[in-house]
């Protein structure tokens, strides 16, 4: 058996790659902003909100880190088209990326925030900050520089996963090779371009993030150990 | 005199285990008292207790007129007048020494950033640390980082210092450091309570040494008298630390 690989027959879509390319990046970028934010949040609702509201943001964590993504795309996506809301493709497939990213975050986050030890809360509480003063710079700082390498990788992955959302036809990277390769009839060659592009959007994301790590965290940068 | 610190009749227990049976003792203003004895006498959770860090069961303690038995008690304001140190020094990991000392004063006092940073820079002057200001607490030895702490909480201008057993951790040499900026403190007429297993630190600066046993203050004494205790347990305490 012999295949003739023909990429020529792909090179009159570089336009529509390339805005695949973009939207996937948009999407991941609204996405883990959104994510971390509401994860952060979620996280300190779990470590040290009221009991009521630690349980229900543990089963919502458990419900998320215990479904298909897949299945989550398409229950919100059908889901608010139910409510009877008209949004695009493309919103439909960032709300359900942060609802799942969230949960994923909201774990990572709880574990940087647990392992501040009790001490530090109590030397911020002993030289007067209050509360939120506490928690943004004794336990949020050193939590999130611990974790980073952690939440890099969900984000990474968040990014990957994002071309699940081809399936409510958000018109990112995957969505346009499928409809690449249904009209040239190239497959292998399509997804063979696909995936070294999204290991290229890998690479640019993992530097991206190593580069804002480096400007965040300082103590990092200088001593170069871990927290 | 004043008392800057009032303990009457304090109780305290954790479960069915009394830690403090009835303590009473005052401070007065620019006086070092040293509360010494064995481990599990309940003199930590007698210095916890002055800074509100534990609740007591029985009693009144009175801080900087501020009555911490109380349930109106305002823990911030409290924490305004009162430094504490602790033996395992409680440094922010992920900032500077600088940045350690200038958190406080900038959140809690609303310094600007360049006050802030003059102050840090006096604080760890006093505790002859000046050249390290940039230094991450992993960077510095443990004596250093102790030292680096007492900066901290000076910079928020305490009327009254707690200490721990804060060179309980350190070394010979590392402690003798430690002390020798509580000496200057000492010296300095800051008002001064601190828990030690250093004796000869106690005789030698502690206007008062207070002695606990089983959660009773057992015997008080001028720090200079040490060497002569009225109680035979204080006698056989004294022996076997020196």
């Amino acid at each position: 058996m012999t295949y003739e690989f023909d990429f020529s027959s792909l090179l009159p879509y570089w336009r529509e790659f390339a805005e695949g390319v973009w939207l996937t990046l948009q999407l991941s970028a609204i996405s883990t902003v959104l994510g971390f934010v509401g994860g952060a949040l979620c996280a300190i609702a779990r470590a040290d909100g009221p009991p009521w509201l630690q349980r229900v943001v543990g089963a919502y964590v458990e419900v998320i880190r215990n479904t298909p993504l897949l299945v989550q795309v398409f229950l919100v996506y059908f889901g608010i088209a139910i409510l009877g809301i008209r949004i695009d493709a493309n919103l439909a497939a960032v709300l359900a990326l942060v609802v799942n990213v969230v949960a994923y975050t909201c774990e990572i986050m709880r574990a940087g925030i647990q392992s501040v030890h009790k001490a530090q809360i109590e030397a911020a509480d002993c030289l007067g900050l209050t509360k939120t003063q506490t928690y943004w710079h004794v336990v949020l700082r050193p939590a999130i520089e611990r974790v980073y390498p952690a939440l890099v990788s969900q984000y990474v992955l968040l990014m990957l996963a994002s071309s699940i959302t081809s399936q409510i036809s958000a018109e990112e990277l995957t969505a346009v090779a499928n409809r690449i390769q249904s009209d040239t009839f190239r497959s292998f060659e399509t997804y063979i371009v696909v995936g070294l592009l999204y290991l290229a959007l890998s690479f640019v994301v993992r530097g991206a993030f190593s580069v804002f790590g480096m400007l965040v965290f300082t103590r990092r940068r200088r001593l170069g150990t871990p927290l | 005199m004043s008392a800057v610190v009032k303990l009457s009749n304090v109780h305290k227990s954790f479960g069915a285990l009394k830690v403090l049976d009835g303590v009473s003792f005052e401070v007065n203003r620019g006086e070092v008292v040293a509360v010494i004895g064995q481990s599990g006498s309940g003199k930590s959770t007698a210095l916890r207790c002055i800074n509100a860090l534990e609740t007591i069961e029985q009693g009144s303690i009175e801080v900087c007129g501020h009555a911490i038995h109380s349930d109106k008690l305002d823990k911030r304001a409290l924490r305004l007048d009162v430094g504490i140190v602790f033996q395992s020094y409680n440094l922010f990991p992920h900032l500077t020494a600088e940045q350690n000392i200038m958190l406080a004063p900038t959140c809690v006092r609303k310094l600007g950033k360049k006050e802030a940073k003059d102050l840090a820079r006096e604080c760890l002057a006093r505790v002859g640390l000046a050249e390290k200001a940039d230094h991450y607490p992993e960077q510095l030895s443990g004596g250093q980082q102790q030292r680096v702490a007492i900066a901290r909480s000076l910079a928020m201008q305490p009327k009254v210092m707690l200490f721990d057993e804060v060179t309980s951790a350190l070394d010979p040499q590392l402690t003798g450091e430690v002390l020798k900026v509580m000496e200057d403190l000492a010296r300095g007429g800051m008002t001064m309570i601190l828990v030690t297993h250093e004796m000869s630190f106690a005789r030698k600066v502690a206007t008062n040494v207070i002695y606990m046993r089983q959660g009773k203050v057992w015997e008080t004494l001028p720090g200079h008298q040490l060497e002569n205790p009225s109680t035979p347990e204080l006698r056989e305490f004294v022996g076997s630390e020196l």
